[in-house]
């Protein structure tokens, strides 16, 4: 258990003294006054039928380089720890009732963020026989993040939106 | 070691308020520490703090079929872990109900938070909750042993097993802190306080994945208020086990008068101390990898079996 | 006084017996119940009047027992037990009189009840060898036949097979060593085998006390003579697996304690830490079985077998701190033992009414079947949490003080100076830490598994409250495990004549008396009260900051299943796989029995039907001692049979020829 060589102490040693490579970003798009979640924001992540493309895409706005964690959001493992969902992928005919259970166990106030071109309606997968009739809870999100899959910037970006540092 | 209970009164108050503000600044803290060794700029430290406040504005809910034990869970958590920590010595050796401060005491304070928070796991009725509490229990039906060996190996040193004396009684002996007896209990408790503050390699607090979580799953349930107090209960546990470690093996700096210079020393010295340690665990949770639950109970073994050497070494040298 | 107040005691405990066995139906168990509660009352009185005043009271009748009469003598050691019980066996008459069970309604049951308790408070009295073995034979029949009121069933019917072996063995053992004592003193009462102590040859003394140590520890429930235990205390009724656990275990360790300390004075350094041994092993052995029991009474009577290994603990270390002349340590030391046995027997005996409540209401004790039973039985629920949160060590109840003075009482002994008794000390110390996070894992499964969560089967869904006799008969046990936890210092005087009592010498005072719980000759004080305050302060604290910003009633909403859409109540945690990670952990120890059945379609036999899974964990000394011996004796059995072959020549030939060796030995 205790590590037998050096080589997985230094790295981050070095990674802890030295300069992070995170990126600075452009402000963000809403003050902290008009914030939805001043300061603090998690969010749990569903994937309601995707294609993945947009959770790698995710994933890397939380990764080292454009850390959305700096901006107060974070991505939680159960609903009722969390702020809202943020939800990719078209909303497939077997996720519609688990999407809709997860909302409903979010506690109040919540938001609804809708990732990609899937999730607001458009993207390659729309009218797909296996795709839920009505979108349910994305009928009217509160953020969208549109784009096929949308940056790591602007997933950021929305994020801090929500929580406006 | 009279002091007036005014003054022992405030000692405890000024522990409570650095515990209530202080645990959840050392949580963001190791997060901090962990972003950095990962490469990157990391959440502010005070991050668990803004967290907490939004928690406390959201929804009350009680989920499924539980009864009054899940909302009385927290406090009871919260409740025990704030006794323990007014009474335990961390900023001086003079807190309120001083010498009601025993080893016991604040084991056993510990254990009824978590056993509380194990009820309510198993009172959401649901499968994680269960396992959560399934293997919490376990792991502290194997650290609470260590725990408490390994302190009272300390009292048998110092022939009292009341808190506040025992650090006096460092102070006063300072050749006791190289003896083979404390080193080997000092071990045996930094594996101890892993297990205890569900730490990797013991456990991984932001896991998504429920088959991997032990503390996690008990408080998967809980939202709001309630989450922010046992988020709150937790990270004053965390506090008060890296305290402890501190002022047991390493005293000097912790106030002695009842002088307000000298509580305000033994504040600060207190702060960079644990914040020392929680720097280090958070370092050495970047290096290791979480081991698997049936692994744990082997170095727990090790921990106990650690402290009882511990105690037979004092024993053996003491004459 | 005291003395009229005992022969009282005991006297309408003989008419709750006679009620119970006389009166018509309807009146037969509240009759019986009012005379022996009272009879526990009086009893109680007649216990504290002793403990008081320090001084014993001895009455003597020769007339209820040919030969040898009826010697009673309480002195204050006796009086611990006889309160103890007395508290105990009031609460079990009133949960009695409510209970609802047939078998409990008829006319044996309703008057052995009574007749069992009256033999619990005839015991610690006891001043001579006939009166202390009518009064064992009489608890251990009544016991017997008590448990035998659940006939119909096979698992009782075995039970009380074993508990009938053991416990007449165990009562042949303390017969024999009396005997031994008796036949050097040359008298049959108490009085004279203390006076003649001194001048047993060292050898009769050890076997004596060895023989009176099975026995004894027998009935305590210390491995390896427990075996009965486990079986027996699920299988009798609730109040009288209340009264086995709570009362009956007790006389164990009153009989070690009045055999080693008072008769043969003392003894010897060797009798005492293997004492402390037997009582690491049983604590350690019981802890680890309670937690990995999936049926809630065995659970609890597991749960016994460890609390009496940590009061033999106690007692050992007392013993072996008074032969090396410590007498201020051993003081505390029984002190802390003999507190710890009491608090037991409250909480246990709340604990098993509790289980009593939940059998009769559910229909089974097999936890795995149980659960919501908070909302059905909220008041039997409560009660047992209190309880439960007692027996865990939790402060502010009363098992957090008795294991800080235990723990103090053992920390002390380390300065005995004495290589041996350090080693006792450490091992009691271990096993004192180690019992202590098991029994939390087991209470934790026993109360969340039994009582939250939602109930897994039809009966758990259905159960109603229990009676409100049975009720106040918990809360009657209940309210010492918070009182004694909140000011143990009322009771720690009279703990410390007992101590003076069975150690000899004069009274010691070890544990300053007032709110506090401190030991002399230190200033290591805990005030339990104060602590109870704090920690309510807590909680309103705590229940004030969960409102600061919102003040909104909770919403009611699905438990999250990660959106699943079905969730059952059998997704829920059941006791067996709660246990399931320590059992892997000590699966050494425990050693489960592992069955997997598989039966195939008839069509191929690549397609299965059905799958039955067995898994059941035996005591492990049954299974690696009792069980080789008892087929050992099978067989030798069965060799012995083949010399008894029905014939009458050969007979006839085994009678001449024992004849002509006879003739010749005595030539």
């Amino acid at each position: 258990m205790i590590t037998s060589s050096t080589v997985q102490w230094l790295p981050p040693l070095r990674s802890l003294f030295a300069r992070p490579v995170t990126e600075r970003l452009p402000p963000p798009p809403v003050p902290r006054s008009a914030a939805r979640f001043p300061g603090s924001v998690q969010l749990r992540h569903v994937g309601a039928g995707s294609c993945n493309g947009c959770e790698l895409e995710i994933a890397s706005a939380f990764g080292p380089v454009y850390d959305a964690e700096r901006y107060g959001a974070r991505l939680v493992a159960s609903p009722r720890h969390a702020d809202g969902v943020l939800v990719t992928g078209v909303v497939t005919r077997n996720m519609a009732v688990p999407l809709s259970k997860t909302l409903d166990a979010v506690p109040a106030p919540k938001v609804v963020v809708a990732c990609g071109d899937c999730a607001l309606g458009g993207g390659p997968f729309a009218g797909g026989y296996g795709v839920a009739d009505g979108a349910g809870p994305l009928e009217e999100p509160d953020v969208a993040i549109p784009g096929c899959p949308p940056g790591p910037v602007a997933i950021a970006q929305a994020l801090r939106g929500l929580t406006g540092r | 070691m009279t002091a007036s209970p005014l003054a022992a009164a405030g000692v405890s108050v000024i522990q409570l308020g650095a515990a209530v503000t202080g645990g959840p600044l050392l949580f963001g803290l190791m997060a901090k520490v962990r972003a950095r060794a990962e490469g990157r700029s990391g959440a502010p430290i005070r991050q668990p703090l803004l967290d907490l406040r939004k928690l406390a504005g959201k929804e009350h809910i009680h989920g499924g079929h539980s009864s009054v034990v899940l909302p009385l869970a927290p406090l009871v958590l919260v409740a025990s872990t704030a006794a323990a920590v007014a009474i335990a010595p961390l900023i001086s050796t003079r807190p309120a109900l001083g010498r009601t401060s025993d080893a016991l005491v604040v084991v056993f304070l510990l254990l009824l938070g978590s056993v509380a928070v194990a009820l309510a796991g198993l009172d959401t009725g649901t499968a994680f909750g269960g396992m959560g509490a399934s293997r919490a229990m376990t792991i502290g039906a194997l650290a609470e042993p260590a725990l408490l060996v390994a302190v009272l190996a300390l009292s048998i040193q110092a022939g009292t097993s009341n808190l506040p004396r025992l650090v006096s009684a460092t102070l006063a002996h300072p050749q006791w802190a190289a003896s083979p007896e404390r080193l080997l209990a000092l071990l045996a408790l930094v594996i101890v306080v892993f297990a205890e503050a569900g730490r990797i390699p013991v456990d991984n607090p932001s896991t998504h994945l429920e088959l991997t979580m032990i503390h996690e799953a008990m408080v998967l349930e809980y939202a709001g208020p309630e989450l922010a107090l046992v988020t709150l209960g937790e990270a004053m546990r965390l506090g008060l086990l890296l305290s402890l470690v501190a002022n047991l093996f390493f005293p000097w700096g912790i106030a002695a008068t009842g002088s307000v210079l000298w509580l305000a020393v033994g504040l600060a010295v207190l702060a960079a101390k644990t914040a020392a340690l929680a720097g280090v665990i958070a370092f050495l949770e970047v290096s290791m990898a979480k081991l698997r639950l049936f692994r744990v109970p082997e170095i727990l073994s090790a921990a106990f079996v650690l402290a009882v050497l511990a105690v037979i070494t004092g024993l053996a040298v003491t004459p | 006084m005291s003395a009229a107040l005992l022969v009282a005691g005991l006297g309408l405990g003989g008419g709750g017996a006679a009620a119970g066995a006389v009166l018509p139906a309807r009146a037969r168990v509240p009759g019986a119940a009012v005379l022996t509660g009272a009879a526990c009352v009086v009893a109680c009185a007649a216990a504290a009047g002793v403990l008081t005043s320090g001084k014993p009271v001895t009455v003597h009748s020769a007339e209820i027992l040919p030969l040898t009469g009826v010697t009673l003598s309480l002195d204050p050691l006796g009086a611990v037990f006889v309160l103890t019980t007395a508290l105990v066996g009031a609460a079990v008459s009133c949960y009695a009189a409510g209970y609802p069970a047939r078998s409990m309604k008829s006319r044996p049951a309703a008057g052995l009840l009574p007749l069992f308790i009256t033999s619990l408070l005839l015991v610690p009295a006891a001043a001579s060898i006939a009166t202390f073995m009518a009064a064992w034979e009489l608890m251990a029949l009544s016991s017997l036949l008590l448990l035998l009121t659940g006939h119909r069933r096979r698992e009782a019917r075995d039970a009380a097979q074993w508990y009938a072996v053991m416990t007449h063995a165990g009562a042949a053992a303390i017969l024999l060593a009396f005997v031994l004592m008796g036949a050097h003193a040359g008298g049959q009462s108490f009085a004279a085998i203390r006076a003649y102590a001194g001048g047993l040859p060292p050898t009769v003394r050890s076997l004596a006390f060895l023989l009176a140590l099975a026995g004894f520890a027998s009935k305590a429930g210390a491995v390896p003579v427990h075996v009965w235990l486990p079986r027996a205390h699920p299988e009798a009724p609730g109040p009288v697996s209340a009264l086995m656990s709570g009362a009956m275990v007790n006389l164990g360790i009153y009989g070690i304690i009045r055999t080693g300390e008072v008769l043969l004075g003392g003894g010897e350094l060797w009798w005492w830490l293997m004492v402390a041994g037997i009582g690491v092993v049983s604590a350690l052995f019981g802890a680890l079985h309670a937690a990995a029991s999936s049926d809630l009474k065995r659970l609890l009577a597991y749960s016994t077998v460890d609390n009496m290994g940590l009061v033999l603990i106690g007692v050992g270390a007392s013993g072996a701190l008074a032969v090396t002349r410590h007498d201020a340590l051993a003081a505390l030391a029984m002190v802390a033992a003999l507190f710890q046995m009491m608090n037991h027997a409250a909480f246990k005996g709340c604990l098993f009414l509790g289980a009593g409540s939940v059998q009769h209401a559910a229909g089974t004790r097999d936890l795995d079947q149980l659960g919501g039973l908070l909302r059905r039985l909220p008041a039997t629920a409560a009660l047992f949490g209190v309880a439960a949160l007692s027996i865990c060590a939790l402060p502010p109840f009363s098992g957090f003080a008795s294991e800080w003075l235990l723990v103090q009482g053992l920390l002390r002994g380390f300065s005995a100076h004495s290589a041996a008794t350090a080693a006792a000390l450490l091992a009691g110390v271990a096993a004192l830490a180690l019992t202590g996070g098991l029994t939390a894992a087991a209470f934790v499964k026993a109360f969340g598994i039994g009582f939250l969560g939602q109930p897994r089967t039809p009966a758990a869904a259905a159960a109603d409250e229990a009676a409100p006799a049975m009720v106040a008969g918990m809360a009657l046990l209940a309210v010492p495990c918070v009182v004694l936890g909140v000011i143990p210092g009322v009771v720690m005087p009279l703990l410390a004549r007992a101590a003076g009592t069975a150690l000899g010498g004069p009274p010691p005072d070890p544990v300053r008396a007032g709110t506090g719980l401190g030991l002399a000759g230190s200033t290591d004080v805990i005030e339990p009260a104060l602590l109870a305050l704090l920690l309510t302060a807590g909680l309103a604290l705590a229940w004030a900051l969960a409102r600061i910003r919102t003040r909104a009633r909770a919403r009611r909403a699905e438990a999250w299943g990660c959106g699943r859409e079905l969730q059952t109540a059998r997704m829920q945690y059941t006791a067996t796989s709660f246990a399931e990670p320590l059992q892997r952990v000590f699966e050494d120890v425990l050693r489960p029995d592992r069955d997997l059945d598989v039966s195939h379609l008839a069509e191929s036999r690549y397609f299965e039907d059905a799958l039955r899974y067995h898994s059941r964990i035996d005591d492990a000394v049954e299974r690696g001692w009792y069980r080789p011996l008892i087929s050992l004796a099978g067989r030798w059995g069965e060799v012995a049979r083949r010399a008894q072959n029905g014939s009458m020549h050969r007979y006839l030939a085994y009678g001449f020829a024992a004849l002509i060796v006879i003739l010749v030995v005595l030539a």
